[in-house]
């Protein structure tokens, strides 16, 4: 008797293990999912903003309805591309780079809470987790335009790796204050301690976490390569920056992590500052998880809106505008928002 | 610890398959016809003139050592800004605030001296 309790003591513990292991990969699954998704959502998307800033159509005829089957026509003429590997270039690293950008930025999705319980990896050190892992493109672009053996790749790698690892600084110190009132980087109690409407998000909790909001979404876009900062891939100097010799799938990857990532910068910002998944107003009946969306979506509209609306900076003004303007900017957020939680008292 | 990290090892393990699946998928699908003008390096349609072994503008080596030291300063700042909840329950928010203030007069006196001394500027 005892030896068969001792036995189903072990299968109860082994199952659970079990359970945890397929649990995790259904959600890692989910999460590979979504950045598929986000491809698809915001080629469509930005093709469509874009045409509506400047007065055009966009795509019109694939799927009937405005295009809507675009992205899908378009994977499958990529799939079907031929994949040209120059000859000067240095195969190994050359077609590992795409793949190093790509599983950085999915990497970082484990650690995004879409709804209550809905995370792939309730990780401790969440935040700080998102930030080193993100940083992998930084390697995946130096990797690209090093392998390319072009200049034009060479280039845009230098002036990329300078740009991100320049507004990483801003980007991580804006995030501190927040850190402050929640004394934890676990991403889940960064979102619980928002509960409770507009006015408990940390956006509107003091003035200076308002202004560290406004440096985390200039230094994401700088982060994103995107424009007005899209400096690595400007067209009309560097045809196309670090992916010029690209071709085909891998070229894609490129594409596939580039609005991957624009999703997670806006997901962070939702999290950390937007109050994550709960409703501007409590008791609002909708689903924590569309709550989290659809606020990432519109930050993501906030994105596509700068880039087809300001022009493109030159390289100085971006180096002057990252050390010059939001590095003290973001220190002078930290120290504000310490000796505002003094004097209130409060924190939670 | 176990449990946390074990979804992340998934995620990569998913990752590493999914990169897989679709770079085979077009290496199934697309042509080959390897052709020795088609992989010649890319130069706006003119043969590539010179190496590539170009020499590098020497801010990239000041931003690479800029970004080590005020990134470890940002790592550095986040136990002081885990441990403040702490100091504020026990009413010595004012001791920590201090504390933190001369830290960053240290990174801003550095961060002045690089302005001062022109290495911020890109020209």
């Amino acid at each position: 008797m005892e030896l068969f309790a001792n036995l189903l003591g072990k299968i109860e513990a082994l199952s659970s293990q079990n359970v945890l292991i397929l649990s995790s990969l259904i959600m890692a699954l989910i999460m590979a999912l979504v950045m598929a998704a986000c491809a698809i959502v915001f080629t469509w998307m930005e093709r469509k903003v874009a045409a509506f800033l400047q007065s055009r159509y966009g795509p019109m005829r694939v799927g009937h309805w405005h295009g809507v089957a675009q992205p899908v026509a378009d994977m499958l003429k990529i799939l079907q591309k031929e994949d040209i590997i120059p000859a000067e270039a240095d195969r190994t690293l050359f077609t590992l780079a795409p793949v190093v950008i790509f599983i950085g930025s999915l990497l970082a999705w484990a650690a995004i809470p879409f709804a209550p319980g809905f995370i792939a990896s309730d990780l401790d050190l969440g935040l700080l987790y998102i930030f080193a892992v993100s940083s992998l493109a930084v390697i995946g672009i130096l990797m690209a335009g090093w392998a390319s053996n072009n200049k034009w790749s060479l280039y845009g790698a230098a002036r990329g790796a300078a740009q991100m690892v320049s507004y990483e600084i801003p980007l991580a110190l804006s995030t501190v204050p927040v850190v402050l009132y929640t004394a934890s980087l676990n991403m889940n109690d960064i979102v619980i301690a928002q509960q409770g409407g507009v006015a408990n998000w940390f956006l509107f909790r003091d003035p200076f976490l308002f202004v560290a909001f406004v440096v985390y979404f200039i230094c994401s876009i700088a982060e994103v390569n995107r424009g007005p900062f899209d400096m690595p891939e400007t067209e009309s100097e560097l045809v196309a920056g670090y992916h010029t010799e690209y071709t085909g799938m891998r070229w894609a990857f490129f594409f596939l992590s580039e609005y991957a990532n624009l999703f997670l910068v806006s997901c962070i910002a939702t999290a950390v500052f937007l109050g994550g998944w709960w409703a501007p107003i409590p008791g609002l009946p909708l689903a924590p998880a569309l709550n989290f969306i659809v606020k990432s979506v519109l930050l993501v509209f906030l994105h596509m809106w700068v880039r087809w609306t300001l022009p493109r900076l030159r390289v100085d003004q971006l180096m002057y505008l990252c050390w010059k303007v939001m590095i003290p900017i973001a220190l002078i957020c930290v120290i504000g928002s310490g000796i505002w939680l003094m004097v209130s008292g409060q924190a939670s | 610890m176990y449990t946390q990290l074990l979804p992340v090892l998934l995620v990569l393990s998913v990752a590493v398959v999914f990169a897989a699946v679709f770079l085979g998928l077009s290496y199934w699908l697309g042509p080959r016809r390897p052709d020795p003008l088609k992989e010649t390096t890319y130069e706006c349609g003119i043969p590539p003139r010179g190496t590539v072994q170009i020499r590098f503008f020497v801010r990239f080596f000041l931003v690479a050592l800029m970004f080590l030291l005020f990134d470890l300063e940002a790592v550095l700042l986040y136990p002081w800004v885990l441990l403040y909840g702490d100091f504020l329950s026990a009413g010595q928010a004012a001791f920590a605030l201090g504390e933190i203030s001369v830290f960053l007069a240290v990174v801003v006196v550095g961060l002045v001296y690089v302005w001062k001394k022109g290495g911020l500027e890109w020209q």
